[in-house]
């Protein structure tokens, strides 16, 4: 039966087609012959040597973000700057000074993931990548 | 309880149960991960073409342009331009503002009996800042999950992520975590666009009684979309890059299953991809269906212009002069007077 039928307006009804179709499909060509595996993260030496981070890789993995949260309320609203990790361990609450003295490779380390996936957090706005020039 | 919403909800709570089962329980991350994903976005496309293509097929036989203006007539009165299009560029600048600010439901009037018998019109906005609150915040969704689709990032998906996130709810984080990662303000608008909708249907009767089972699907499908990504982003905690490495792998034809995802992400995936292949069949086409719309696409011009109906067929006439001819002996014997004499 269809195939009796004429199309009405054919122009623009198969050139508001193409579009939407060229839209529909843009991951497909956007990412063609592309291969996008995710980032792998070096570690510093002094990372390596330290073996363990304040939580577990899995719980830093999901909840770095949540962490640093907490600890920026409570130094800047309680000016409370002991944080005591699952195991007992003792850690200062500071970005500069704890995470970054050991993730001193922000590019290679903070950068990979948060690129691979558009995030850009504002931790940077403030703290300068290098923990030394952050002390001066 | 209404069969109606009571049915699309008991639909869209076995498509979960289906879903969560069946990789929780079943093991089944090829045919949730990867078989459905690409058959629904192949339905979804194919579905979509044929049914543009099938409305093309239809003849429009008059023109019937919605009027809600001055039509344009004599030079000293002065024309609705846009909201009685003359030309094809007043319908292409009325359609685009249809389609991007919702004018005809702008003007939604609400009907009512003041005290005693007075008729009345209410301005009736709120289904137009829903609707419009619903569409923008689903589009804006849509293009920040390209984020996920696209390596690099394109610069205008981070242009909408940053605009999304403007707002910083961090004031809470004594008593809830929820500030980051960044609130998202498009999906909490999207939910409660979509809920304010559902419950518009439930609530009231005139929009009840003409609501269907079509009606609500598509409502509890997208709030359930919603709330598994919500809970995804701000309190599961999905491996993240995980799941991009996932999805680069759907659109790049290398599928592989992510390692640590649990089952609501599939039961998300699982939403989107019925939603997607429920689309062509269902009145989401309107997506479509806005372009094709004989009410919204032609100019009001037939006072200008002669438009020849095309369901036209060679009609046989016969003239006066023919039936003279041929009757004309007759005519003259019964007295009757003929333009032309024997």
């Amino acid at each position: 039966m269809a195939s009796n039928k004429q199309m009405y307006d054919k122009g623009k009804v198969v050139a508001g087609l193409v579009i939407f179709v060229i839209l529909i499909t843009f991951p497909f060509w956007y990412n063609l012959g592309k291969a996008a595996p995710a980032p792998e993260l070096k570690l510093t030496e002094k990372a390596k040597a330290e073996k363990v981070c304040v939580m577990s890789k899995e719980e830093m993995k999901a909840g770095h973000m949540q962490l640093l949260d907490i600890w920026r309320e409570s130094v800047v609203r309680n000016a409370e700057r002991t944080y005591v990790n699952a195991s007992g361990k003792e850690y200062s609450m500071s970005l500069s000074n704890t995470c970054l003295d050991c993730h001193s490779n922000k590019a290679d380390f903070c950068d990979r993931c948060h690129n691979y996936v558009s995030v850009s957090p504002y931790c940077w706005d403030c703290h300068i990548d290098n923990p030394k020039e952050a002390k001066k | 309880m209404n069969a109606k919403y009571m049915f699309s909800l008991v639909a869209v709570i076995v498509l979960f149960l289906l879903a969560y089962a069946g990789v929780e329980g079943a093991g089944l991350h090829v045919l949730f991960g990867i078989l459905i994903p690409y058959a629904a976005i192949a339905v979804f496309t194919v579905g979509f073409v044929w049914r543009i293509v099938n409305w093309a097929q239809s003849p429009v036989p008059f023109r019937i342009p919605t009027t809600c203006g001055q039509q344009k007539s004599l030079t000293w009165i002065s024309p609705a331009a846009i909201d009685n299009p003359a030309t094809n560029g007043a319908v292409v600048i009325r359609m685009i503002l249809e389609i991007l600010l919702f004018r005809s439901l702008f003007r939604n009037l609400k009907f009512h009996f003041n005290e005693g018998n007075r008729f009345s019109y209410i301005w009736e906005k709120w289904l137009w800042l829903g609707a419009l609150a619903f569409h923008w915040a689903f589009l804006a969704v849509v293009i920040r999950h390209l984020r996920f689709f696209a390596e690099p990032v394109p610069f205008w998906v981070q242009w909408v992520e940053q605009l999304d996130s403007f707002f910083r709810v961090e004031f809470f984080t004594d008593f809830l975590q929820i500030g980051l990662p960044g609130i998202f303000l498009s999906g909490l608008v999207l939910l409660a666009a979509a809920v304010y909708l559902l419950l518009r249907r439930i609530i009231i009767p005139q929009v009840k009684y003409i609501s269907l089972a079509a009606d609500f699907f598509p409502l509890f499908l997208i709030i359930g979309i919603a709330l598994s990504g919500i809970a995804m982003r701000y309190f599961l905690k999905e491996d993240i890059v995980g799941i991009k490495e996932f999805t680069m792998g759907l659109v790049t034809f290398h599928p592989s299953i992510p390692a640590n995802v649990s089952g609501i992400f599939y039961v998300h995936l699982f939403f989107v991809s019925v939603l997607l292949a429920y689309f062509p069949f269902s009145k989401l086409m309107h997506l479509g269906g806005i372009f094709m719309s004989p009410t919204r696409n032609l100019a009001n011009n037939s006072r200008t212009q002669r438009h020849v109906n095309i369901w036209n067929y060679p009609v046989k006439v016969h003239t006066y002069e023919e039936y003279e001819e041929e009757f004309r002996e007759k005519m003259i014997e019964a007295g009757l007077p003929v333009e032309k004499e024997l």
